[in-house]
């Protein structure tokens, strides 16, 4: 590795290929100009932007409520998160307090947010590598994540659930049931997981030492989420800023020290039964209660400025509203994880192959769509 | 020696961990699990959207093709991208007052995003989600529908 | 004339001794060669598309999907819908590509295992040709393929191409020694390398019981060897699909990209047919030793199907590789060739010299 950028000059010729826009492993849009050295990449710069829809831009034009149809487009597989954070934020400016039930209804679909998020990481992780089984066993019982959303919300992937206030609707009374039936499966087949990818010896070959970071280049670069936890910044917002319901359930922060690509993943399945353990403790006692707080036709923010931050599957998720007492937001800012931990992919992927490239690139688990917004 | 040991060791279990892999493919090959794949033109007729599914946007009318619209214009305006148009006229009812009614209520479903801001504003619950998903047409102006049916009249009681 | 399921020899020698007696030698021979090309291309279309359609059947059976189910019953139609399909694809002219290399490729790649089929034992006396340098013959011929890969990954002017074309030159280059060296552990073991002869030798007991340990450990390393020689499974390298888009068939459309898919599925066939064949028995039906009726029994079945069951299962087990595990990145590819391979199989080869010296095998 080391030997690849000291090389002489006559040597460094750049082979350079452009990984993307089009191309499996990117998982959209996203364009990486790789140069190589043989099998050896020596620098990787993304090109971003090319499905930048300025949904910052717009939210200026529209109204609080409105916002949520906007965030659900940015990280689509922790839509009902991003909406979560766009609701808190503008109830704390309002100073409102919505009841219990919303609380908890939010928490759990939090959660299984997180879970379909993490199986669907899984899923591609597996099929980036090369094992093509995993993408359809993590889809397959993704479905009865989704199933529940549309039982509940309406969709399946956009849920559009949330609203300042609370929530659109009460939740289905088969909701419970489905979950906790949901809960039970996945309990037996997650190890199923650890089976078929975990364990074996070629998957945790291409992935321990590789896009190693340390802690202290986590709290530097920024990175949160299980990339950051992974390198053993504790960085779980759910922990350290409780919001909803999540101070009255105990868990887990899943840390680990070493920092690569293989404990990126593992911090993503661990995480996967905390959210088990987090939804349980919820479903059997969601309080009765109004399921919306009573709000104004029109919603005007006080002037001010106002900044949420919640913990999407993929890292912190901090939203920044600026009002000027109008029904519009004067200025709304998203600080996506996406955008922080795609930063350092050319630090980890310098000196890796290409092969590692890919696995690095998959063990962020990006989401396009919310680098560019 | 150790080394030596630590090479076979490395062996039977990578060989170990490989089998693990093939008894969880292996096993469903012999007994295949659940098939989530919904066999969509087959088995049209036994597809049963959720309740809550959000379709399209339908106005209800009931058996003497009234429903429950009065041309406020709320769900206009809370729409986000301007996929409801409000087309309103007035008439004069049988009290002799001037009223506002519906003429079109225009909803061009190529546009809407199924936030479902408008269901909730509805003051008088006149629109809600149906479970129509079979939107693919030819034409792309027949994505823009007209809710209330020709010749329908206001609800008595709703205002 | 005498046709029978169980011997072809009568049959041949039939065709041989009719086509003489109306022309002269040479063009017998001829007309013998013609005949024998056209029966191997019918049959190298028919299992291409039956493997194809295998492998995604068994593929979906272990992801829990359904498959193809929408030609014909269960699908089973759907290859050929695919190949009247690729036969309607344009062919796309590669600008700057080396024009002349670019179409060569594919026929490389095909006619290498087209020239390996002809000397695999289908059955007793269907066999187009016994040389009695048969397996040196086979490991000579299937590493031929590997030209044309190179060729293509040269030629398609496509900096993924090269990439791919490059990976599997080192890859086969490598894995070639492991499938020799496995397959010598056999000769030894068989004491010939003609490929009749070698299944003659099992008629009381197939390599694999006969050869004890040493065999088991032959041929789980032939299969390993195997399964990287025709680039699949964890061994997809020069593919990639998700690194290198398609590796070195990127620029290939139509017709051209057909040759590559069906010479990778007739390279699988070729793979288990040498597996059974050496490992298995070939045709051979299972026999033991001093239980007469049940040897009736067996000997009941054609050995042309015999032949046919042992090396679909021996495709199966690289179908089951190919969709359980993750693909190896090349460094470890190399590693696990000449670090872990390699240094077994020459362990092996000495264990079953040892063992045929002594005569510890039956």
């Amino acid at each position: 590795m080391e030997e690849a950028v000291k090389a002489p000059v006559a040597e460094q010729e750049e082979y350079v290929i452009n990984m993307g826009p089009q191309h499996p492993s990117t998982h959209g849009v996203l364009r990486l100009v790789v140069s190589l050295r043989g099998e050896i990449v020596r620098n990787v710069e993304p090109h971003i932007g090319y499905i930048h829809r300025g949904i910052e831009k717009m939210c200026e034009s529209i109204t609080y409520p409105q916002i949520i149809h906007l965030t659900d487009r940015m990280d689509y597989l922790s839509a009902h998160i991003n909406n979560e954070a766009v609701c808190l934020a503008v109830e704390k400016a309002l100073g409102i307090e919505v009841s219990d039930r919303v609380k908890y209804i939010r928490t759990i679909l939090s959660e299984l947010t997180r879970i379909q998020s993490h199986q669907l990481f899984w899923a591609t992780f597996g099929m980036d590598l090369g094992g093509l089984t995993c993408f359809f066993y993590g889809l397959r019982d993704r479905e009865m994540v989704l199933d529940i959303f549309e039982e509940t919300c309406g969709g399946r992937m956009i849920v559009s659930y949330n609203c300042p206030g609370g929530l659109m609707n009460d939740i289905h009374p088969n909701f419970q049931n489905r979950t906790k039936e949901f809960i039970k499966y996945f309990r037996k087949t997650l190890p199923e997981y650890d089976r078929l990818l975990t364990g074996n010896v070629i998957f945790q070959e291409r992935l321990r030492n590789i896009g190693t970071v340390t802690r202290e280049q986590a709290i530097a670069w920024g990175l949160t989420g299980p990339v950051g936890r992974a390198s053993g910044f504790s960085c779980d917002v759910r922990k350290h800023n409780p919001y909803s319901a999540y101070d009255r359930v105990t868990f887990n922060e899943i840390l680990y020290k070493e920092g690569d690509s293989f404990h990126r993943y593992k911090v993503r399945m661990d995480e996967m039964w905390e959210s088990m353990n987090i939804i349980e403790q919820l479903i059997d006692n969601i309080p009765p209660g109004a399921y919306a707080e009573k709000m104004k036709p029109v919603i005007k923010l006080p002037e001010g400025e106002y900044f949420q931050s919640v913990e999407t599957a993929r890292g912190e998720l901090g939203v920044y509203i600026v009002s000027d007492g109008n029904k519009n937001p004067y200025r709304v800012k998203f600080r996506s994880p996406n955008f922080v931990h795609l930063a350092p992919l050319n630090l980890m992927s310098k000196g890796a192959k290409i092969a590692d490239l890919v696995a690095i690139n998959g063990s962020l688990d990006l989401i396009i769509p919310d680098i560019d917004r | 020696m150790n080394s030596f040991i630590e090479y076979f060791r490395g062996i039977f279990h990578g060989l170990r961990s490989l089998l693990n892999g093939l008894s969880v493919t292996g096993k469903y090959f012999v007994k295949p699990g659940t098939t989530v794949t919904q066999q969509y033109p087959n088995k049209r007729k036994d597809l049963k959207m959720f309740d809550m599914f959000k379709g399209e946007v339908i106005m209800p009318h009931n058996g003497k093709n009234e429903h429950k619209c009065t041309g406020c214009g709320i769900c206009e305006i809370n729409c986000p991208n301007g996929s409801i148009e409000i087309i309103s006229a007035s008439i004069i009812n049988e009290e002799g007052k001037k009223q506002r009614i519906i003429d079109k209520h225009i909803y061009h479903l190529g546009m809407c995003t199924f936030c479902g801001l408008c269901i909730k504003a509805c003051p008088s619950q006149a629109i809600e989600f149906g479970q129509e998903f079979e939107h693919a047409v030819f034409d792309r102006r027949k994505l823009t529908k007209v809710l209330n049916q020709p010749g329908s009249r206001i609800m008595k009681g709703v205002e | 004339m005498k046709f029978s399921l169980y011997d072809f020899s009568s049959f041949t020698a039939w065709i041989d001794s009719s086509l003489r007696a109306s022309m002269s030698p040479g063009w017998a021979v001829a007309v013998e060669m013609i005949l024998i090309g056209i029966a191997i291309l019918i049959f190298y279309a028919i299992v291409g598309l039956f493997l194809v359609y295998a492998e995604r059947k068994v593929c979906a059976l272990m992801q829990n999907r359904l498959g193809p189910n929408r030609v014909g019953p269960g699908g089973v139609f759907q290859t050929i819908a695919d190949l009247v399909k690729l036969l309607f694809v344009e062919l796309v002219p590669i600008k700057n590509a080396d024009r002349a290399l670019f179409n060569l490729a594919p026929f490389i790649v095909i006619i290498a295992s087209f020239m390996a089929i002809g000397a695999i034992p289908f059955a007793k006396g269907l066999q187009a040709i016994d040389l009695n340098i048969g397996v040196f013959y086979l490991i000579a011929i299937s590493s031929m393929g590997v030209i044309g890969v190179l060729l293509a990954g040269w030629a398609s002017n496509n900096k993924y191409s090269l990439i791919g074309a490059m990976r599997s030159g080192a890859q086969i280059v490598s894995y070639e020694l492991s499938v020799g060296l496995a397959l010598v552990t056999m000769v030894v073991l068989a004491g010939t390398m003609q490929l009749s002869e070698i299944i003659e030798g099992q008629r009381w007991g197939w390599f694999i019981f006969k050869g004890h340990i040493p065999a088991v450990i032959a041929f789980v390393i032939y299969i390993i060897a195997g399964t990287a020689e025709t680039n699949r499974g964890p061994f997809d390298l020069a593919e990639a699909e998700s690194e290198l888009t398609a590796g070195y068939h990127t620029e290939y459309s139509g017709i051209k990209f057909a040759f590559f898919f069906l010479a990778e599925y007739m390279n699988m066939f070729i793979v288990a047919a040498i597996a059974t064949t050496v490992f298995f028995g070939g045709w051979m039906p299972f026999h033991v030793y001093g239980w007469d009726g049940f040897n009736a029994v067996m000997d009941f079945v054609p050995p042309l199907i015999w032949f046919l069951v042992k090396t679909f299962f021996v495709i199966f087990l690289m179908m089951w590789l190919k969709w359980t595990f993750p693909r190896l990145r090349i460094d470890q590819l190399l590693t696990l060739e000449w670090k872990y391979l390699l240094p077994i199989n020459i362990f092996n080869l000495l264990l079953m010299a040892f063992l045929v010296l002594t005569g510890l095998h039956w």
